[in-house]
């Protein structure tokens, strides 16, 4: 998506430092009028409702903490979810690295077909994702039927439930951030030091255990990372396969619908804690890395000749991007089927257009679709204005906020989708201007305002990484020649910042359109997204039309993406 | 500042022979046809132009390219498919190519790891390999905070170590500053030498390979123009190839007279001496003659021969000074004097030295 793998994880993950080493007080006074309104508005949108969150929990003392610790479901929840975040962790590394190794190091019939599907897993809305996999391996699903035919069983071999089911889903939508960022060290990994390493004796189990894998440690921890808070903060996979199952992100969700506020409070503290706790842990174990990649790549990959090795790799390929594709497959299939006649069947009996025919004409039905786009639209647009000053101002500006700023922005990626939702809800449900409260719960802002503060962070870090590779002197040699401060901009650095700003809003606009987490927490009827009415349909059993909705929605992410990248070339 | 390691001591075992090696990418001929021996102890310089084919010849002598045709040999063995992994020879990357990750000492004695020597060891040979690059208590220290002198000693202890049989440098000098290249070519000298083994290093600063080697082998074009002394080279040429490339002289036309040369410049006829090319006994049709600035002279008086000229350009050089002389509309010449007295746009005299000046075809 024209994203570098390092703009998932935000800058204040990363070092950085300001480009300017000094500026007049005019300029400073000149920074801080684009800065205030910035960090105001991060302040009381990020921090404020997180803080009234964790002041709630505290509303009569220790007391809801004593519940919470008192009560054995929250802390199974809070086992489980851990235990599932680092199980989905392993799962992904021992899909990821591999994958990464064999597209990246060797060359066999169907690569190019192979790595053209491995990162389709993330073009799945996260709720898209977890039907698929009902309708695939879920117990009336088609896999799991025709196993059960074929093998003549008398019950389904599996039960889609509980943890298993969970990871299952996190390792296959997760493992492509350990593909993306090992590939991409693989692909800055500098070849002399690997010839290095054999022009001194060393075997290729050797090299690969004390020169290869220690140098891509960096990306693997990174995507580790992103895998535990992903999978911390999961709540579509344990939402519909739990069954029994809680954990926290659930949980805070039933607390809140059962009106135990305060035990909700402390829940999505806990939450947010652990995840700020795996933050610390895992730049900890990173803490030794004093080296950075700088390697210009340029290894070439080792082409297998064996007849019998190239064909065990195309089957296995083949096997990999049948399993790849099989869930889009299976919602574009489901979409076409008649809604309640599936049964007990293999297959859906009956196909039918009426699910599309009724999604573009009722109106109840179309609505939702309105709702996703339009706040898509809005969230969008605040985002890219937001994010490009602050990224502006982090990478030229020097003034005493800047840590601050770089904080702010980052934060959101810390706390999971639940734990802001949640915040939202408890500060804006009334109005109360003396204590910045204003009534957006309920109203239309609510979920553009969730849907903002979720990708702060990875827009203002795509502008960011773009406005790195801008020579710093431009900015000074365009003011020098007599350019005004708007001018500079226009001409200057918005063209800089354009790649960045870009991918920074696909990347806005295509989890917004398809945001459930928070939207769950936080939607009415009235504006309720896409995502709520594939849920709503599912319950009702109305397979088909969820799975129409599901397509929908891969389609509004697939024109949102060739949009782009046709506004990128055309400018370029 | 450097004994031997002890390891690497007496571990010659034979001349590096590379026969008639060939290397095509595609289309491209990167390296054509180049025979070039090293023998133990003897320092042999690859130099070309970027795209001459110096690299990957070195490559072929490390074991990372496999040549189209040819051989490589060591003391009489064909290891032309042995991989680099079981050559035992040190390499020397352009960039070093030091382990990020690792601190000095666990770079250096990566090799005896490999070779599956216990830790204390390899580590106790390691800290003798730095003592005798000059970095001795240097162990312990991380990659990135060495200087790029200190990183190439520290790739050279690592190749040393291993008691290689044969040492291959790429570019050595090439990531340092003037002044410690200068320091580092004596360095680097005395240190191959001491080793004994065949060491080949690929440079296209011809300074250095001058400074440093025993003999040169000259590539273009994937081709080998000349191998030989850098004495041979200079003074020798085999060809105007080479003689344009090596030193910074002037090729003018001359006509051949057998021992001497005449050459005339603006109308003005000097006859001079000159050493004739390997095996050209008849008189050369089309002759040239190569006028070094260390063999003329400036600022001689008008009863000398010597063809008059004008001060171009004139370049400082510490003891000496550099004169780019016009001596006629398509004849520049530069001029090495130690009179100092001339300045830009200034007449003066070039007259030839005793010679003899390399004749050609």
């Amino acid at each position: 998506m024209g994203v570098s793998e390092e703009s998932l994880v935000p800058a204040a993950a990363r070092v950085s430092a300001p480009r300017q080493s000094s500026r007049s007080r005019d300029a400073q006074r000149h920074t801080w009028l684009i800065a205030f309104p910035v960090i105001a508005l991060l302040l009381w949108a990020v921090v404020y409702p997180n803080a009234a969150v964790v002041a709630g929990s505290f509303e009569n003392g220790l007391g809801h903490w004593r519940e919470f610790a008192a009560s054995p479901a929250d802390r199974e929840a809070l086992r489980t979810s851990l235990v599932i975040s680092v199980a989905s962790v392993f799962a992904a590394l021992a899909i990821g690295v591999p994958l990464a190794f064999l597209l990246g190091r060797f060359e066999f019939p169907g690569r190019r077909m192979l790595r053209a599907v491995a990162t389709l897993p993330a073009a799945l809305p996260p709720l898209v994702g977890v039907i698929a996999f009902l309708f695939l391996y879920g117990e009336s699903g088609v896999v799991t039927r025709a196993l059960q035919r074929t093998l003549g069983m008398e019950e389904a071999p599996w039960r889609l439930k509980g943890v298993g089911a969970i990871v299952f889903v996190h390792a296959y939508t997760m493992y492509v951030y350990v593909f993306l960022f090992v590939s991409a060290g693989l692909e800055r990994f500098d070849a002399t030091l690997d010839e290095a390493a054999s022009g001194l004796g060393a075997g290729m189990w050797q090299r690969l255990r004390r020169v290869t894998l220690p140098l891509l440690m960096p990306a693997v921890a990174g995507s580790m990372l992103l895998v535990f808070m992903n999978a911390l903060g999961s709540f579509s996979a344990p939402y519909v396969f739990g069954g029994g199952l809680r954990v926290l992100s659930t949980q805070i969700l039933a607390s809140k619908t059962n009106g135990a506020l305060g035990l909700a409070y402390v829940e999505t503290t806990v939450l947010a804690l652990s995840a700020v706790a795996g933050l610390i842990l895992f730049r900890w174990l990173d803490r030794k890395r004093k080296f950075t990649s700088t390697g210009k790549g340029g290894r070439t990959r080792r082409v297998i000749r064996s007849r019998r090795a190239q064909l065990a790799m195309s089957v296995l390929a083949a096997v990999v991007v049948i399993i790849l594709v099989l869930p889009h497959l299976m919602v574009v299939l489901v979409s076409f089927a008649r809604d309640g006649a599936w049964t007990t069947q293999v297959l859906p009996p009956e196909y039918t257009l009426e699910n599309y025919r009724r999604l573009f004409s009722e109106r109840e039905l179309w609505k939702p679709i309105i709702n996703s786009v339009s706040m898509a639209v809005v969230a969008t647009a605040a985002n890219v204005v937001v994010c490009f000053l602050a990224a502006y101002l982090i990478v030229f500006r020097k003034f005493t906020g800047r840590r601050l700023l770089e904080l702010l922005l980052a934060l959101p990626w810390a706390i999971p989708a639940t734990a802001i939702a949640l915040g939202l809800a408890a500060t804006f449900n009334r109005n109360d201007p003396a204590t910045l409260r204003i009534l957006l719960v309920g109203t239309f802002w609510i979920l553009p305002l969730a849907y903002f503060i979720r990708d702060t962070p990875l827009v203002a870090s795509a502008v960011e990484s773009s406005l790195r590779q801008m020579d710093p002197s431009l900015e000074d040699a365009a003011r020098g020649l007599g350019g005004s401060w708007f001018l500079t901009m226009r001409r200057v650095i918005i063209p800089a910042a354009r790649p960045g700003l870009v991918a920074g809003a696909l990347l806005a606009a295509v989890t917004a359109v398809g945001e459930f987490v928070a939207s769950v927490v936080l939607y009415t009827h009235a504006n309720r997204p896409i995502s709520l009415e594939i849920l709503a349909q599912l319950r009702a059993l109305a397979f088909g039309t969820a799975a129409s909705y599901s397509v929908l929605l891969i389609v509004l992410v697939l024109l949102m993406t060739l949009a782009a990248r046709s506004f990128e070339e055309r400018l370029a | 500042m450097m004994g031997a390691p002890a390891a690497a001591r007496g571990s010659g075992d034979g001349a590096l022979v590379l026969d008639g090696i060939t290397r095509r990418f595609g289309d491209y001929t990167a390296v054509d046809a180049v025979s070039v021996e090293v023998g133990p102890g003897e320092l042999l310089a690859l130099v070309g132009a970027s795209g001459s084919g110096k690299t990957t010849t070195l490559r072929i002598a490390a074991g990372y390219e496999t040549p189209d045709a040819g051989s490589v040999r060591l003391g009489g063995t064909d290891i032309t498919q042995l991989p680099p992994a079981k050559r035992g020879f040190g390499m020397v990357f352009q960039h070093y190519a030091l382990f990020p990750h690792m601190p000095v000492e666990e770079n250096v004695a990566f090799g005896l790891e490999a070779r599956g020597v216990n830790k204390a060891t390899r580590l106790c040979r390691a800290r003798e390999a730095l003592a005798a690059v000059g970095l001795e208590g240097a162990g312990a220290r991380a990659i990135q905070s060495l200087s790029g002198g200190e990183q190439q000693r520290v790739a050279l202890a690592r190749a040393m170590v291993i008691e290689p049989r044969a040492l291959l440098l790429d570019e050595p000098l090439s990531n340092l500053d003037p002044t410690l290249r200068q320091t580092m070519r004596d360095d680097l000298r005395a240190m191959l030498h001491r080793v004994g083994v065949p060491a080949l290093f690929v440079t296209h600063d011809q300074e250095d390979a001058f400074a440093i080697a025993d003999r040169i082998a000259l590539l273009k074009k994937g081709k080998l123009l000349q191998s030989g002394t850098p004495d041979d080279l200079y003074h020798r040429p085999a060809s105007r190839e080479v003689a344009s490339f090596i030193g910074r002289g002037t090729i003018v036309p001359a006509v051949d007279r057998g021992d001497e040369a005449t050459i005339s410049i603006a109308g003005n006829e000097i006859t001079i001496p000159v050493t004739r090319p390997a095996g050209a006994r008849a008189p050369i049709n089309q002759a040239y003659v190569v006028l070094r600035p260390d063999a003329l002279q400036v600022g001689g008086n008008a009863e000398q021969r010597g063809w008059s000229g004008v001060v171009v350009n004139r370049r400082f050089a510490g003891g000496v000074v550099m004169y780019r002389m016009r001596l006629s509309d398509s004849v520049t010449v530069e001029v090495e004097s130690r009179h100092h007295g001339l300045s830009e746009g200034d007449n003066a005299r070039v007259t030839p030295g005793k010679g003899p000046f390399p004749l050609l075809a």
